[in-house]
């Protein structure tokens, strides 16, 4: 290994919580619908920093390819999900989900 | 061809006329007016010629046996029905009734309708009337004679609405179709017995298995009460009597025709046909002839105090009828279709006497507004005096013979309590059908100077000289041995009701000298009748004011008709109409049962309305409640 | 000419693949939709008189049968074919989806497009259901008839449409939920028969289900019974019906009473007398019982309803209950009466909402109040009223009489039933009929005609005409010569009471046996 004093996965696995845990927040939270956008992404790449540091960890390649896989599935999820509040928004004038009700009762 | 062959022509020409009829009434308004009568006389003429002769060659037919002819069949399980059809003595003699009279009906009709907007509409019903009497005289089981049964009481419902903008019209229709089918009903029932008990509807197979019955077995009973049933509908006897009075509402010509001449007297048909199962019912029996009996009287009685020329005749045809039965009753099953075939002579010749005197009144029945009409209408009067004398029983016209046959057969019988009835009953026929005459014909005019009446045309005066020829000699057929003749009409029955009149065992001969006395007793009485309606109505006589004040109460009795059709109305009709519409609709169909199922969705609708409370619709709100499951499952599985 | 061997598939898929090419077009070409929708409904009705011939009666084998495997593992398999039962029923449903199609020729503008695909939907459905052979299929096709019908009184109803079609679905679906644990059971009782495996194949469960214990003969006796009861409707499942009739379109109400009514009847002959039949032993008296109280009840009410669809709805109560008792008869006559009851009651039923239609599209009213005196007005219509009226009262010579007779007559002699209670009662609404109809009749057509709306009425149009003069020709073919018809269904009736018979001498032999036993235990 070209590192000698490594990074303990323990940090990795701190962060990660970390920022799912800001995800979570933000996302229960905001209001806004581009915010709780945001928040998933911040857990989706939580995510990813803990695949990351496991598979530093385990020597293992298939955590990073998973990696590859979350971020197309996210960039293809910003589009759609982009283009949904777009569409939302030019019906509604509004992407507050708090007034996106509809459905309710 | 033999005409016999041609025998289901004789029902399908009416039916094809009331066709042909129909459709161009409605398709083709415009068309002729000489079609409808063409089409609508000349098709009951043809089946005429075509029952006549087939009648002469079964006549003159080397084999006596019943004719029957099979056409098609329908089936089901072990039910098998022929649509076939059975010449036999005594189809042979209602064939001539309807055939003979109905043409002449017909004829008449086409003078009487000549000025009605729905002239040909009424010859197709008239004709389609003809040829499904036809078919209920013709058929050779219960099954074709019911379809006739029911066409008639159609026909009779639409004749009697003929005129189905006038309210009582069209309600005199109604009551006569449901009172008839409540008749039906019984018939049904009877026809069900009958197929239970001998595994077939056809006659010949029927009444050959219950020869070898013995009288009295309870099923045997039940069978013919309900049938009798059945009869009381049609023909109008106690207690479903009450249509026939109100049928008057239709067209004259259909009076006679319908309501006195023929589809009446299917009851009769009916039960003389089934003269072997009524043998063995002798509790049937003594019904049949104690309803008659009463019905002769009663009708009679209701006919003494009428004032419109039609209603005297119609419970004058319902207290005929009464005789009908009265003879059935007491087994003369031969006497009771003589009487069939002169009381449709006599009673459509005094219903068509009716229609030139109301033709030539303007359309009034009243016969308080009537009187001293001799002068002006001489054939309709010397022809309703033929019918008059006929149903009074003077001899040697018509109703005569009949008559005392029945009476006589019922004396014979032993049944002295019906016969008494039976004679006074013709005591007050006699009585009011000669009120009827002298208010009618003679006396003085009660009329408005404004009406001209005039003797009526001659396709109307034609059928009323052919059927008082036939008033005054159709008795001839029936004159008693006691009397020198030959009874043909019993002989010629004789076969058909040989089996029954085994079993009814009638003690008769050997006992002229009664027969004579009873004889001149029923003239007698007759002549009293006759005698006290002349003085009455006559020379101006204050008797009937003074006996209509005497027995008030009695008198307004009568006049009401007894009240019978109030208290239908009070005990069956509103009851079940009101019961219906506040109890059975409003309360248990509406109230309970719907209730019920809209009480179920409503429970599940308030549970769910609690239950979606959780459905904010607010995504975070899911997702804490999400987010709170998966901290739970990660703890149960760290403490785990 | 059509390969015989798919003759039924084809009638059944006809309609579909006009509905699928109507929804395809484009919805303002109105015109070329309605002839498409009337000929891909005509064809089928042509091929099934094709298969009416072809049909040999003398047989009451199932015929013309075709299988195709669909869900291998578990014998559920798409298998179709008709005995003379079924058969009659085919040409029925043919016959009147043209013709209500022909009839809302003109008063359905709104969504046309929508209307005439789910009316040809609907008869997929409806035609689906006669024929399947396998039970899962039956039921597959039963409830996706319910979704064309919804959307039919749903949106194209009257004022309370919603509520009306909302009942209709949940109603049926209700009952039929029942049938499908039902169903599901009997095809797991197969597999655990000795080297059985679950199968929903009709004919091999006539073999097996009437061995069935009775304690759960019974239950599976009366899931089954209860959704086709709900659906006859019978007496006290039956109070969907007037809402439906009311508010459905005058051709829904048409295949309402016409088609619909007739599955619940079809289901009881086909499904639950071969299938338990000794649960059938156990309750006919009582439904024979509610079939009575039925008739006599639907007609008390049909007389004082003010609206000529309710009228005629209830009345709908009234005769199927007449089908229902001929069924539990469990004899001939009864059992022929009540398929050719069947066709009479979707011919004059039918005929009646169609002229209530009629009329209804001239005035926007059905209330016999607001009527009168039509019969000056409109001969032709009030002519054809009648005639249709009539063979609903049951007047012999028209259709209506066969099937009643037969009917009353088979429960009359029907020794299972063991009374004659039955047969006097049920033919008491002979009577009543006679009474609602003419009452009805003679406040319409009859008296003066006062009301000056009614005075411009006109009468019927050509095209209304030829919608009527098929069901009329019928109407009296029925009533001359029922043989043409009772014919073809002889064998197959004859078929299943054999088979509810045979049972019965197994539970004599049984119950024989168990006196004897119980006789010896005595001594």
């Amino acid at each position: 290994m070209s590192f000698a004093n490594p990074v303990p996965v323990s940090w990795f696995l701190v962060l990660s919580a970390l920022l799912f845990a800001i995800g979570v927040a933000g996302a229960l939270t905001r209001r806004n619908g581009i915010g709780i956008f945001l928040s998933i992404e911040l857990m989706l790449n939580a995510v990813n920093v803990a695949l990351i540091g496991y598979s530093r960890l385990l020597g293992e390649r298939s955590g990073q390819i998973m990696v590859l896989f979350v971020m197309a599935v996210a960039a293809a999820e910003a589009a759609v999900g982009l283009g949904l509040f777009i569409a939302v928004y030019r019906q509604r004038r509004t992407i507050d989900v708090n007034r996106l009700n509809l459905m309710r009762w | 061809m033999r005409p016999l062959d041609l025998l289901w022509l004789v029902p399908a020409l009416p039916i094809a006329g009331a066709a042909l009829n129909g459709l161009i009434c409605l398709f083709w308004p415009k068309a002729p007016k000489a079609t409808a009568t063409w089409i609508g006389v000349g098709f009951p003429g043809a089946s005429m010629l075509v029952a006549l002769a087939a009648i002469w060659e079964y006549l003159h037919g080397v084999n006596p046996d019943p004719f029957e002819r099979t056409f098609w069949s329908w089936t089901a399980g072990e039910l098998s029905i022929p649509v076939a059809f059975l010449l036999d003595p005594l189809s042979v003699v209602m064939l001539f009734i309807v055939t003979f009279v109905g043409f002449w009906i017909h004829v008449y009709s086409a003078g009487y309708m000549s000025h009605d907007p729905g002239y040909r509409r009424y010859f197709a019903y008239l004709n389609l009337f003809m040829g499904a009497m036809l078919l209920l005289i013709l058929g050779n089981n219960f099954l074709v004679m019911f379809v006739g049964w029911e066409g008639v009481g159609l026909c009779s419902y639409l004749l009697i609405g003929f005129y189905y903008d006038k309210k009582f019209a069209a309600d005199a229709g109604k009551k006569a179709f449901i009172v008839n089918r409540i008749g039906d009903f019984g018939f049904l029932i009877g026809m069900f017995l009958i197929f239970t008990t001998f595994g077939s509807l056809n006659f010949i197979t029927v009444f050959a298995q219950a020869s070898t019955l013995s009288a009295g077995t309870p099923v045997i009973m039940w069978m013919t009460l309900a049938l009798f049933l059945g009869a009381t509908g049609k023909s109008a006897q106690i207690p479903l009597f009450v249509w026939l009075p109100d049928a008057m509402a239709g067209p004259t010509p259909v009076s006679a025709l319908i309501h006195a001449a023929t589809m009446v007297t299917g009851g009769v048909y009916m039960i003389a046909r089934c003269s072997i199962l009524f043998a063995l019912a002798p509790v049937t029996m003594e019904v049949v002839a104690v309803i008659g009996a009463c019905t002769a009287l009663f009708a009679a009685s209701i006919g003494l105090v009428q004032n419109d020329i039609k209603k005297v005749l119609a419970y004058s045809t319902v207290s005929q009828l009464g005789y009908m039965f009265l003879a059935l009753g007491v087994g003369a099953f031969a006497a009771g279709i003589f009487h069939v075939l002169t009381h449709a002579f006599f009673k459509a010749l005094l219903f068509l006497g009716s229609g030139a005197v109301i033709h030539a009144m303007h359309e009034e029945q009243d016969i308080r507004k009537m009187g001293g009409l001799k002068k002006y209408l001489p054939t309709t009067y010397k022809t309703f005096l033929v019918g008059t004398i006929a149903i009074a029983g003077i001899p040697p016209l018509a109703g005569f013979f009949s008559k005392d046959e029945i009476l006589w057969k019922a004396f014979a019988n032993g049944d002295y309590v019906l016969w008494s009835m039976g004679i006074v009953g013709a005591g007050l026929t006699a009585f009011y059908m000669f009120r009827l005459l002298s208010l009618t014909f003679e006396g003085e005019k009660r009329w408005d100077a404004g009406k001209h009446p005039h003797e009526a045309p001659s396709t109307m005066t034609i059928p009323l000289i052919v059927l008082a020829g036939l008033s005054i000699v159709g008795g001839f057929v029936g004159i008693p041995a006691s009397l020198g003749g030959g009874n043909a009409i019993e002989h010629w029955l004789e076969p058909v009701f040989e089996k029954a009149n085994d079993k009814m065992s009638l003690k008769l001969h050997g006992i002229e000298t009664i027969e004579y006395v009873l004889m001149g007793l029923s003239v007698a009485v007759a002549l009293a009748g006759i005698y006290l309606a002349r003085l009455w109505y006559l020379k101006k006589n204050d008797g009937p004011n003074r006996v209509s004040s005497r027995f008030a109460g009695m008198y307004k009795l009568l006049l009401n008709k007894y009240y019978v059709d109030e208290a239908y109305d009070a005990a069956i009709v509103t009851p079940i109409v009101k019961g219906s519409d506040k109890l059975l609709w409003r309360v248990v169909d509406v109230g309970i049962i719907d209730w019920c199922v809209n009480a179920l969705a409503s429970i599940f609708g308030f549970a769910s309305k609690g239950a979606r409370r959780v459905q904010t619709g607010v995504a975070q709100s899911y997702a804490i409640v999400f987010l709170a499951g998966v901290i739970a499952i990660i703890g149960w599985m760290l403490v785990k | 000419m059509i390969d015989q061997s798919s003759i039924l598939s084809t009638i059944l898929f006809l309609p579909l693949l006009g509905a699928i090419i109507i929804a395809l077009m484009n919805a303002e070409n109105k015109k070329l939709i309605k002839i498409l929708g009337l000929m891909f409904s005509t064809v089928p009705f042509i091929v099934s008189v094709w298969l009416f011939l072809k049909f040999n009666g003398a047989s009451g084998e199932m015929q013309f049968v075709e299988r195709y495997s669909w869900i291998t593992n578990l014998d559920i398999s798409y298998k179709i074919g008709v005995d003379g039962i079924s058969l009659l029923l085919v040409v029925l449903t043919t016959f009147l989806t043209p013709i209500a199609l022909l009839a809302s020729w003109e008063s359905i503008e709104n969504k046309l497009k929508g209307y005439v695909a789910l009316m040809l939907l609907l008869e997929v459905g409806t035609l689906g259901v006669f024929m399947s052979l396998d039970i899962f299929l039956f039921y597959v096709f039963w409830e996706f008839m319910l979704i064309p019908m919804y959307f039919i009184i749903g949106i194209w109803g009257g004022g309370e449409r919603i509520y009306a079609a909302i009942k209709f679905f949940l109603y049926t679906m209700a009952g039929s939920l029942l049938m499908l644990v039902a169903i599901i059971w009997l095809g797991y009782y197969a597999s655990t028969l000795p080297g059985g495996i679950f199968t929903t194949d009709l004919m091999k469960l006539y073999q097996i289900a009437p061995g069935i214990p009775m304690s759960i003969q019974s239950w599976m006796f009366l899931a089954f019974a209860l959704s086709f009861c709900i659906k006859v409707p019978l007496f006290p499942f039956h109070t969907w019906l007037p809402d439906a009739h009311v508010q459905a379109p005058t051709a829904g109400s048409v295949i309402l009473a016409g088609v619909l009514l007739k599955m619940g009847t079809y289901g009881l002959v086909r499904f639950c007398l071969p299938l338990f039949p000794f649960a059938t032993f156990t309750f006919m008296p009582y439904i024979a019982g509610l079939a009575v109280v039925g008739i006599i009840y639907g007609a008390l009410l049909s007389m004082v309803q003010g609206d000529l669809k309710k009228l005629v709805a209830y009345s709908s109560v009234s005769h199927l209950g007449f089908v229902v008792l001929g069924i539990f008869a469990v004899n001939e006559e009864g059992m022929q009466g009540s398929v050719i009851q069947m066709i009479n009651h979707g011919l004059s039923t039918g005929g009646l909402f169609l002229l209530v239609g009629m009329i209804y599209d001239r005035r926007h009213t059905r209330m016999i109040k607001d009527f009168g005196g039509l019969a000056k007005q409109m001969p032709v219509y009030a002519t054809l009223f009648m005639i249709v009226m009539l063979s609903s009262v049951g007047l012999p010579g028209l259709n209506g009489f066969v099937g009643e007779f037969l009917i009353l007559l088979g429960a009359f002699k029907s020794d299972l039933l063991g009374s004659y209670a039955y047969a006097i009662l049920g033919a008491t609404g002979v009577i009543f009929a006679a009474v609602y109809l003419l009452w009805s009749y003679q406040r319409v057509f009859f008296g003066k005609l006062d009301n000056p709306e009614n005075q411009k009425l006109l009468d019927l149009s050509r095209r209304e005409i030829a919608v009527l003069v098929p069901v009329i020709v019928f109407i009296v073919w029925i009533g001359f010569f029922p043989n043409t018809f009772l014919e073809k269904s002889a064998a197959s009736s004859k078929q299943v009471i054999q088979m509810v018979q045979s049972a019965r001498q197994g539970v004599r032999t049984a119950m024989l046996e168990k006196e004897i036993i119980t006789g010896r235990n005595k001594r």
